[in-house]
């Protein structure tokens, strides 16, 4: 009998510690994002990263200046967000409120699929597709411009939009509706001034795990935005985001090196952004339950 | 009355043209891809090696690379998921302890794949010395697909009906027992589901295995977990913006990227074929 209690105990310890892991990863990516950055603040120092040029190779001196690559990441970070918005919420409206059942049945997978192209496929497309596209739309001299970035980016994020907002507004009462409709309300009255803003929370939420998403996007962010380091705000300029100057730069940089150690400092700026946004999202989410406690 | 119908009708279109738009949009880079790469696609193409630094011949490293990466990477993230997915159902309690293994598995979720990129750089690569190699690799991206299978693990083993527990236990049967004997062969097929998108997502993934594991050309396939390898994502990636002609190869980057989607497509959708036959197989 003891014997079946230990190995009850072991089972528990064991199954304990493999549910712990989730915890110790996310703990590892920390430290080693931090450790493999942290000699940079001995030399040249941390106040090298607050500065308006990023040029990390060059003969005279090198500049380890964020700011250009944290404006290009937000510039198609909001412009995507702005974007997928009206797609994915009047898409989410649309397909709980509106469609057919067998319309749903159709939609929904398969505007998933949209979700499991992967980001290479989808940069490859743009490259190909969309950046001539822009080029001659907007008479540009090229297409590889943050505005491209934006549109591919834009539906990368539809379905995470899409998904999670749909959830918000089947989650809303019945008795909302009904008590609506009751009143003389008509049906679309009721879906856009009781039924949206009850799930608004949600559909808030849903926007910053799609922006999330954008933020951390790599690959085509990388193959066609221009990857120019500069400070601008304009969607027909080239710009380089974060996640893009790692993937370019990585490869070519020596283990240990101040460049190394710069990148790193980029991948904590970008862990931090999305990290705050994945924690107030998830707390508006558990607050309206639609996450296990 | 009537005109606000007729305005009403005129919105509902407007929703519905919107949310076609995006089914459009899938629709075109599918069939673009579909159009430009079948007329790529071989024998020699999909068997042979590459020429000419990738401008001609055939992509089999890549794909066997993938190939080795998800292996390796589901290896290592299907049992530790399914465990850590049973132990957040059955055993845990409403705690701080399980609340944060709650908000760890979101937030690791929400890791952009190029930073999981640097942390397998850092420890995997470096740290621990594994080199660049198919270990660094699938370590790497098995952390990056946990959570997915966690999730889906969990909903997995929620489905399975409460009295299914009960009757074994009732019958003498330790905790373990039931979990092991009445629970996880329920629950099997949902977790599977749940492995193959991870396993779609790990082989469509670029960033990570950029730093961590990926080489463009290698004159001979891996013959270690510690050689690096090619991969399909990492080839089309340079086909398209590193190659030197790159514009006169693009039915070269057409074959590549329709392999490599429908590789991941067919994964997710073999993933929701098997679902439906799970929830029709069992109706409780």
């Amino acid at each position: 009998m003891n014997k079946q209690r230990l190995k009850a105990k072991i089972i528990k310890y064991f199954l304990q510690s493999c549910g712990s892991l989730s915890i110790i990863i996310v703990l590892l990516i920390f430290l080693f994002l931090f450790k493999e950055a942290f000699p940079f603040i001995g030399s040249p120092g941390i106040g090298e990263l607050f500065h308006n040029i990023w040029n990390p190779v060059s003969f005279q001196k090198e500049e380890f200046g964020l700011f250009p690559l944290i404006t290009g990441s937000v510039l198609v970070t909001i412009l995507a967000t702005v974007i997928a918005i009206p797609f994915g919420i009047i898409g989410a409206v649309y397909i709980s409120e509106v469609a057919s059942a067998k319309e749903r049945e159709f939609l929904k997978p398969f505007i998933e699929i949209l979700a499991g192209i992967p980001s290479v496929v989808l940069g490859f497309f743009g490259l190909i597709v969309i950046a001539p596209l822009i080029k001659d739309l907007f008479g540009l001299n090229t297409g590889l411009t943050a505005l491209t970035g934006a549109v591919l980016l834009a539906f990368m994020a539809i379905p995470t939009i899409m998904s999670i907002s749909e959830d918000a507004i089947k989650s809303v009462p019945a008795a909302y509706k009904e008590a609506s409709l009751a009143l003389g309300a008509s049906k679309l009255e009721t879906i856009w001034k009781v039924v949206v803003p009850a799930a608004l929370s949600g559909i808030v939420a849903s926007v910053m795990l799609g922006m999330g998403r954008v933020v951390g996007e790599t690959m085509t962010v990388m193959m066609v935005t221009g990857n120019a380091p500069v400070i601008s705000m304009n969607p027909f300029t080239s710009v380089r985001t974060m996640t893009a100057t790692i993937a370019a730069e990585m490869g070519e940089v020596t283990i240990g090196s101040e460049h190394y150690m710069a990148l790193f400092w980029v991948g904590i700026v970008l862990m931090l952004m999305t990290f705050s946004l994945n924690l107030i999202s998830y707390r508006v989410l558990k607050k309206y339950g639609m996450i296990d406690k | 009355m009537n005109s606000k119908r007729t305005g009403e009708k005129v919105i509902y279109w407007v929703m519905r043209g919107i949310t076609y738009l995006v089914v459009v949009f899938i629709a075109y880079i599918l069939i673009d891809i579909l159009v430009h790469g079948l007329p790529a696609i071989s024998w020699e193409f999909i068997t042979g090696d590459p020429e000419k630094s990738g401008a001609e011949g055939g992509i089999f490293p890549a794909i066997l690379g993938t190939l080795f990466l998800v292996i390796g990477t589901i290896v290592v993230a299907l049992p530790l998921g399914m465990f850590s997915a049973v132990y957040l159902t059955e055993y845990a309690k409403q705690s701080k302890f399980t609340q944060t293994i709650r908000m760890a598995i979101v937030t690791l979720a929400g890791v952009p794949s190029i930073v999981f990129g640097l942390f397998g750089l850092g420890l995997f690569v470096v740290a621990l010395d594994f080199g660049a190699s198919i270990l660094a690799g699938s370590l790497t991206l098995a952390c990056m697909i946990l959570p997915t299978i966690i999730v889906a693990s969990e909903e997995a083993l929620k489905s399975v009906p409460k009295y299914m527990r009960e009757g074994s236990l009732a019958l003498g049967a330790t905790k373990w027992e039931t979990i092991y004997k009445n629970v996880l062969p329920y629950a099997l097929p949902g977790m599977l589901t749940g492995a193959i998108l991870g396993i779609g997502r790990a082989a469509g993934e670029t960033a990570p295995i950029l730093l961590t594991a990926a080489a463009f050309f290698l004159p001979e396939l891996p013959s270690s977990v510690y050689d690096q390898v090619m991969a399909l994502p990492y080839h089309l990636y340079i086909l398209a913006t590193q190659h030197p002609e790159a514009q006169k190869i693009l039915p070269m980057q057409y074959g590549t990227a329709l392999v490599l989607l429908f590789l991941v497509i067919g994964l997710n959708f073999v993933a929701i074929i098997l679902r439906i036959k799970v929830r029709k197989k069992y109706k409780w």
